[in-house]
């Protein structure tokens, strides 16, 4: 479904991402897991096309991400509340994004419907702007957005950073539901082992740019993980 | 603990994003303040001449203690609109140990040192260097100067208290208007004289010194008193609060009929309605429709046909004007979301294209009633609406390709340079000298309504060309789409 190869991005000849080759397939729950600046966000900027590789691409369904814009219908993220317009209610939100997918009010309205619990009443129906919801549930509103239109590749970076407690198990199930019943390919980055093994079948580590694990996900996965960044994670 | 404070300030103004980026508006706002100086200055040196001459009979020192009540109402309107107090900045000292109230102290004694305070300066300097030349008594006229200076500084943490109560209400400019309104109101008829009274007070002081103590009293109450008000709002939850009122929502049914820009014109309309900075540019179509009444009424300019043509483009565009030079900027908020989703670029700028279109019609309607000063003021409107829809609305959109500089929506709109660069000012020249240019010339050598065709002509031919125009436009915004996006993504 996705396809890395040669890939990498660098700032005035500082390298941030060199990903020589990595494969996505279709239906797979991704996880990528790395410390502050493994370049975690500057892959999904990439995936997304709102940064410009400096070598090398990316192939979602044969097409190329920063040549033809086609791969945009079928591809949805949340990357950070900067993709929240902060002067909408949720509700009008959900449709701006509906109409920019081609679904209607009554198709928005039934998708969102089945996500009340996750919303735990404090989305739907509130009167507020979204500017003026807490960090949490800003986060809830835009995940919720991500699922509009039944995309086949969703992109959530930190998706669990900021939720309550009961939020991250229900967000967990949805990931996996989304993956194993629908067939979506989830790419989730994560600073929480826990989180992403529970939910990815597949975890990559990113360090300073590099690939330096890709995990099937196992019983032992979690240990390899802390063992690894207990050893060679770097002080922030 | 001061030192340590201004090398905190000293940093974050040449460490600040715009420091070495907006030399243009750094140079603006510069030569903004030298004009101030100047315009200061001429007063300080004028003032005396000039009152000897209108009002031979009357002393001008008496006579300018006579106008301090307007000068204060003046002073303390301009500075509630331009001077704010910089709490924000220290948000980040609140969890360190500094004590609360020497922030304040920190907050409110950098205040005094505004240009706003130094200003007044320009004038009571050379007015009182003046005065001594003319043999008043120097003892006179040093306290005259310290009176005046104390009045400044009143001024300076009066206004913080007004402000402070007004950003509590929804209307902030409602308490000024009302107080300096009432003030005025008092004095204009005469119930209370107040400029009277203060005018004689400040002879009372002037002939006993001793009497600067009271000034000196009021400026230290003003001053604690702001402190008691700040070091209660120095708590996250306060000055920092965001007020959150009900929403009213409505579905704004009716920009289906604009087709697949539809749900962007939803956003526009939303944008504009519920962000203060662009729904300032919606109250700026009062003043571009009475613009025209600066002129009109005036037999010099109503002889003056070229005068009309500057005027229609002004008054039909002063919403394209506004709302088109920080376009793509209004949405850099989620500029990113934009770009990552299943969007056309031409249906996102057709919308902002038809809000501009609409404006400017609506604009020119509303301005039918100049035809009372002329059939011709009509006629050249209505070619400056034309000109306006085919020619100027495509030239602020290409404009704003190279916008680079974020909005924050929710900021005070009046004085508010964020988001300008160079583009702003330079964008000015295609868009007002040039369609003046193709006018005035063409009315002045050859005739009107030579100069009238033209303009129709050009709109026109826009117009024709929409499609064209729209796409090249379009790749102008594709091509920097990174740019755009790098460029949002920054505080500045």
């Amino acid at each position: 479904m996705i396809t890395t190869t040669n890939l990498s991005k660098k700032y005035s000849g500082n390298e941030v991402l060199n990903i020589s080759n990595l494969d996505i397939p279709k239906g797979q729950s991704f996880g990528l897991v790395g410390n502050n600046g493994a370049g975690k966000t500057t892959y999904f900027s990439l995936l997304l096309d709102l940064i410009k590789p400096t070598t090398g691409y990316i192939k979602t369904n044969g097409i190329l991400v920063n040549e033809s814009e086609d791969w945009k219908p079928f591809t949805s993220a949340f990357i950070d509340e900067s993709f929240l317009i902060g002067y909408l209610t949720p509700e009008e939100y959900f449709y701006f994004i509906g109409d920019l997918r081609g679904q209607n009010k009554q198709d928005v309205d039934n998708l969102v419907s089945q996500f009340e619990d996750f919303f735990h009443g404090e989305i739907l129906g509130q009167k507020k702007y979204l500017r003026d919801l807490s960090k949490g549930n800003q986060k809830k509103a835009g995940i919720v957005a991500a699922l509009i239109g039944n995309p086949e590749v969703i992109i959530l970076d930190e998706p669990f950073a900021n939720l309550d407690p009961t939020t991250q198990i229900r967000l967990k199930q949805i990931i996996k539901d989304l993956a194993e019943k629908k067939g979506v390919t989830v790419l989730v980055s994560s600073h929480d082992l826990m989180h992403v093994t529970d939910v990815c079948e597949r975890i990559v580590v990113l360090d300073k740019g590099h690939v330096i694990k890709d995990i099937q996900t196992s019983e032992a996965t979690l240990k390899e993980l802390e063992a690894h960044f207990s050893g060679t994670a770097n002080p922030v | 603990m001061i030192s340590k404070f201004l090398s905190l300030e000293w940093k974050s103004f040449i460490r600040s994003a715009s420091f070495g980026k907006s030399l243009a508006i750094k140079i603006v706002m510069g030569f903004f303040a030298l004009y101030f100086i100047l315009v200061f200055l001429a007063l300080g040196f004028g003032l005396y001449p000039i009152l000897q001459k209108t009002f031979p009979d009357q002393d001008p020192f008496i006579v300018v203690n006579g106008f301090i009540f307007f000068w204060f109402l003046g002073d303390l309107l301009l500075r509630f609109f331009l001077q704010k107090l910089p709490v924000m900045s220290v948000k980040p000292l609140l969890t360190i140990p500094i004590k609360r109230s020497s922030i304040v102290h920190f907050v409110l004694g950098k205040s005094a040192f505004s240009f706003f305070n130094f200003l007044p300066l320009f004038a009571i300097i050379p007015f009182s260097i003046i005065l001594i030349t003319k043999d008043y008594p120097l003892a006179t006229v040093m306290t005259w100067a310290a009176a005046m200076i104390l009045l400044t500084l009143i001024n300076n943490f009066l206004n913080f208290i007004i402000e402070s109560f007004s950003a509590e209400t929804e209307l902030s400019f409602l308490p000024i208007i009302i107080f300096a309104g009432t003030l005025f109101g008092l004095n204009y008829f005469n119930i209370i004289n107040i400029s009277g009274a203060l005018s004689t007070a400040m002879l009372a002081i002037v002939n006993n010194p001793l009497l600067l103590l009271i000034l000196i009293v009021i400026l230290i109450g003003l001053y604690l008193f702001n402190h008691k008000i700040l070091i209660k709002k120095l708590y996250l939850d306060h000055s920092l609060k965001t007020k959150i009122k009900e929403v009213t929502t409505s579905d704004l049914g009716w920009t289906k009929r604009f087709g697949d820009s539809a749900p962007f014109m939803q956003l526009d309309l939303k944008l504009i309605w519920r962000n203060k900075r662009p729904r300032s540019a919606v109250f700026m179509l009062v003043f571009g429709l009475l613009y025209g009444l600066f002129f009109y009424p005036q037999p010099i300019y109503r002889d003056m046909p070229i005068m009309y043509g500057f005027i229609g483009v002004f008054v039909t565009g002063i919403f394209l004007i506004n709302f088109g030079q920080f376009i793509p900027a209004w949405d850099s908020g989620y500029y990113k979301m934009l770009m990552s989703q299943n969007i056309k670029y031409e249906q996102y700028l057709k919308s902002k294209y038809t809000l501009m279109v609409l404006s400017v019609i609506i604009m020119f309607v509303l301005s039918i009633p100049y035809v009372y000063f002329g059939w011709k003021i009509l006629v050249a409107h209505f070619a400056a609406a034309v000109y306006n829809i085919g020619v100027n609305s495509y030239v602020i959109m290409l404009g704003g390709s190279f916008n680079r500089k974020k909005i924050d929506l929710n900021q005070r709109a009046a004085f508010n340079f964020q988001g300008t660069g160079a583009v702003q000012w330079l964008i000015g020249i295609p868009l007002l000298l040039l369609p003046l240019a193709i006018f005035g010339l063409l009315s002045h050598f050859v005739s009107f309504y030579a100069g009238i065709s033209a303009l129709i002509l050009l709109g026109v031919i826009g117009i024709i060309f929409h499609q064209k125009i729209m796409r090249f436009i379009t790749n102008k915004y594709l091509d920097s789409k990174y740019e755009m996006i790098k460029a949002f993504n920054q505080d500045n």
